[in-house]
């Protein structure tokens, strides 16, 4: 038995390779969940519920995933180009701030104009942050991975400072409860951002703006000059230079684009559904980490980002709804990382194929 | 170049001992069987080339000898005994080494700790380096087969050619009785080749067996005894060397007959200046001066070859003219008009074509699809794309037209780039580069790593563009290539022109002298 790399990749194993995983993870899930007797069977169907089918899972659902899909198109943005932007998480701080101080100063301001420049703001935000290691990276060729990723810890200490260290225009000080529980100032009712409800399902405008980014982004990278350059830059730097593209500022725009992408989804965090900004939840949530993950899911395919985005969503909200004194917390836990591991893993099929053969020194005399 | 050296080999006796013989030897990769049924064997004493072009299976075949790869059948049978390597570890204790072609060396190591590098007897067991012991050892064998080195020095200090010293130096004393030279000219001038030639000769007089793979036919001529030739991963025969003509083995190797030789008088004469260069100096890629006060012109309808041993500037002479490195001093001249200099962008509008050394990764982007990579320097501007957007139907079809009139063998435009064959791949460079009607095209080393018949198609669109009024720059290493094209003749060492002849009247000797650092008139 040997591995070997495919020579080409068909289509459908893209397809077929994770639905296996999925019931490799499913069996495997049975296992552990006879061993800690719980009936298998009904708990599958409680996770399903959970996600998809029950009263008003969808649209819970959908609240998880909207900044997954952000986060997720953040980074399959900046990969696609070899350019590791792992500061999704700060980035997505960053809009959320920008976003929520726009929303508090427009106050009286009316709604539509309000949510575009709460949006242009956290766009700003997440790209001015994302404009540090992309200029460092341009001009200095500094490693971005390790300077976005940093940049994380120094804004999630930034967010915290805001709120919980600092009397800043973003905190509530106001109200009884204001100095013993530090929050964040409640946004006006006109920063609250539309959404739509079709059959019961809630369709906040920022899942619906992320699906708007993720086709634009498919135009961009597969239909225009820019992107084209991205993909030749991505593929091959010097390939780049020798076609005579400008790779610098090829790297910072590709940088800023992703850092505008997941500022978007903070903002998106504050308008749609936090209202205020939220240093526990948003730390907490760990969306621009989890982004990279479905970034690589969906192969940096934007329209799969989305998709993803999505499946991955419902198995959050699941993991909520399921946990309780009967089914414990890090039970839901391996359940969940059960899934995404055997789907991750499954990669390696698409790219490598196992072979089974006899062993050539039991195969020559045959042969002869 | 001589042609046919008569130097007197040995004819292999029945008394000789067989030292290795490969028997029925089949190796397959997905898609492709590198090695199918060969047989190969060489005695004791004896240099036996390995002959055959790129894909013939030549390193399919070494790699199994030195453990490498295990063959999926056949059997390595080794001074008379059937031997089966688990690892490349199992080859060298049965004294088989392999001196290859990107050297294995630690440069910050001195020459004495790489050569007992990995060496797991007695004392490269210790725990402790006795470098005495092994320095004493290294100038011994040194001196014996007419390798100079100092075991003190550091790899990093040293030449290539001194470096292939350590590589061989290191096989000898592991004790090996079997060295394989992966194409060991590669790196050398034609002096420290004769010099390489004379080791091997000292080994094989030693009683050791020197496997020589090639695929160039003056150096199988000279040095070895007998010649297997492998094609297309078969072994098609093996012939005494000094029985064989060049002319006998090519045909061989290639499976039909090819020309040789010097390029003939067609009659074309240069026409106006197209490339000026003036006091152009550069430095390398860490920061030392590659470049220094080189000063040429080269004209329309003109082929000018840049000879010199690897490393003495000529790639960055080549990416210098082709505005892909700044030069920090002299001027460029293009159709007239002054090159900005490291700007790629001004030397393509400028009609510079620039066919680079490292074509997978430069030439093109590997990942991407033949179409993409045909309209790399085109994509800015109609029919390839409108304002901001690309035209992709019209890509496609810009690259189906190109591929047909250009032959580049693949299913389809979309295939990636990286799954080209080298010949392919520098098809698609070629029609890219002489699609934008170029006025001036800088070929580094185009035929480097292709086969003899890639070859030809490469020589023969250098000779159709000088034949149509383009200049051509030529930059390789290869003299015979240099002849077969060239009308004047430059030679670069250490990043100054230090010598210029006219094409018909050079010799290799006086060029392989300047390429070597010797006085001009020396």
């Amino acid at each position: 038995m040997r591995i070997e790399r495919r020579l080409a990749q068909p289509r459908w194993l893209m397809l077929v390779v994770p639905l296996l995983s999925l019931v490799v993870a499913f069996v495997v899930a049975t296992v552990i969940l006879l061993a800690t007797h719980h009936p298998p069977l009904h708990s599958f169907r409680r996770l399903f519920d959970a996600a998809f089918l029950a009263n008003g899972a969808l649209t819970e659902t959908v609240v998880s995933a909207t900044p997954l899909a952000f986060t997720g198109l953040a980074a399959a943005v900046a990969f696609r180009m070899n350019l590791f932007n792992i500061g999704a998480e700060g980035q997505l701080y960053a809009g959320a701030i920008t976003g929520a101080t726009m929303g508090l100063l427009l106050g009286g301001a009316p709604s539509p104009v309000t949510i575009a420049v709460m949006i242009l703001a956290g766009s700003a935000g997440g790209a001015l942050l994302a404009a540090i290691p992309g200029v460092l990276r341009a001009f200095f060729s500094t490693n971005e991975i390790i300077t976005s990723l940093m940049l994380n810890y120094v804004m999630a200490l930034v967010i915290d400072y805001l709120i919980f260290d600092s009397h800043s225009y973003l905190r509530e000080t106001k109200g009884f409860n204001a100095s013993v529980f530090p929050q964040g100032k409640q946004l006006p009712d006109a920063a609250t951002w539309s959404s739509w409800t079709i059959h019961g399902l809630v369709l906040p405008l920022g899942f619906l703006v992320a699906i708007g980014v993720a086709v634009g982004l498919w135009f961009l990278y597969s239909r225009t000059r820019f992107g084209f350059e991205v993909q030749v830059i991505g593929d091959s730097a010097r390939a780049g230079r020798y076609a005579g593209m400008r790779t610098r500022r090829k790297i910072l725009a590709v940088m800023l684009l992703s850092g505008a992408v997941a500022g978007l989804g903070g903002a998106s965090q504050d308008g749609d559904f936090r209202h205020q900004l939220d240093p526990r939840g948003l730390t907490q949530a760990n969306y621009g980490y989890t982004g990279i993950v479905v970034a690589a899911l969906a192969r940096y395919n934007p329209f799969a980002v989305v998709v993803v985005a999505f499946l991955l969503g419902g198995l959050q909200n699941a993991g909520y709804t399921l946990q309780g004194a009967d089914f414990p917390n890090g039970l839901v836990g391996v359940l969940q990382g059960l899934i995404l591991f055997c789907v991750l893993g499954g990669e390696l099929f698409v790219r490598y194929r196992i072979r089974f053969e006899r062993r050539p020194s039991t195969a020559a005399p045959a042969t002869q | 170049m001589g042609g046919e050296v008569g130097e007197a080999s040995p004819p292999i006796t029945p008394a000789m001992h067989s030292a290795v013989a490969l028997r029925g030897i089949t190796k397959r990769f997905p898609g492709v069987v590198a090695n199918d049924h060969v047989d190969f064997e060489a005695a004791e004493g004896e240099v036996h080339a390995l002959l055959g072009e790129n894909g013939a299976g030549k390193t399919t075949l070494s790699n199994i000898l030195t453990g490498l790869y295990r063959a999926d059948e056949g059997e390595v049978v080794l001074f008379g005994e059937p031997r089966e390597f688990h690892s490349p570890r199992d080859a060298l204790d049965a004294g088989i080494a392999m001196v290859h072609q990107h050297f294995r060396l630690v440069s910050p190591f001195t020459v004495a700790e790489n050569i007992v590098l990995g060496d797991h007897r007695d004392v490269g067991r210790s725990f402790l380096l006795h470098q005495r012991t092994i320095e004493r050892r290294v100038a011994e064998l040194s001196k014996r087969f007419g390798l100079a080195l100092d075991p003190r020095a550091r790899i990093w200090q040293l030449s290539l050619g001194e470096q292939q010293r350590v590589e061989i130096v290191k096989a000898l004393y592991r004790d090996a009785r079997i060295l394989i030279l992966d194409e060991p000219t590669a790196v050398l001038t034609p002096q420290e080749a004769d010099a390489l030639f004379e080791t091997i000769r000292a080994m094989a007089d030693d009683g050791r067996t020197v496997i020589f793979i090639s695929h160039k036919l003056h150096e199988v001529k000279a040095v070895a005894d007998r010649v297997t030739v492998l094609r297309r991963g078969r072994s098609v025969a093996t012939v005494h060397a000094a029985e064989a003509t060049r002319r006998s083995l090519a045909a061989m190797m290639v499976g039909r007959e090819i020309e040789l030789g010097r390029r003939e008088d067609d009659g074309r004469r240069a026409g106006d200046p197209v490339l000026v260069l003036e006091h152009v100096s550069g430095d390398g890629d860490r920061g030392r001066a590659a470049l220094a006060d080189v000063s040429f012109a080269l004209c329309a309808g003109e082929i000018v070859a840049i000879a010199g041993v690897a490393g003495n500037g000529q790639r960055e002479l080549a990416e210098t003219v082709a505005g892909m490195r700044r030069a920090t001093s002299g001027s460029i001249r293009a159709n007239g008009r002054l090159l900005q200099s490291g700007d790629p962008r001004h030397a393509i509008a400028t009609r510079i074509a620039y066919v680079p050394e490292d074509r997978l990764g430069t030439g093109v982007a590997p990942g991407l699809s033949i179409a993409s990579n045909l309209v790399l320097k085109s994509y800015r501007s109609p029919p390839a794309s409108r304002g901001p957007l690309l035209l992709l139907g019209r890509i496609r079809e810009l690259a189906q037209r190109l591929m047909h009139n250009h032959d580049v063998r693949a299913t389809s435009p979309d295939v990636p780039a990286r799954q080209l064959s080298g010949g392919n791949l520098q098809k698609v460079v070629l029609a890219r580069e002489f699609s934008g009607e170029p006025s001036v095209v800088v070929a580094a080393s185009p035929t480097r790593g292709l086969d003899v018949a890639a070859i030809e198609t490469v020589h023969t669109y250098l000779r159709d563009a000088a034949a149509q009024g383009v200049g051509v720059l030529l930059i390789s290493e290869d003299l015979d290539e240099i002849f077969a094209l060239a009308d004047r003749i430059l030679v670069m060492y250490e990043g100054a022109i230090v010598g210029e002849r006219d094409a018909a009247t050079a010799t290799a000797e006086e060029l392989g002298l300047l390429m070597a650092g010797g006085e001009e008139h020396g």
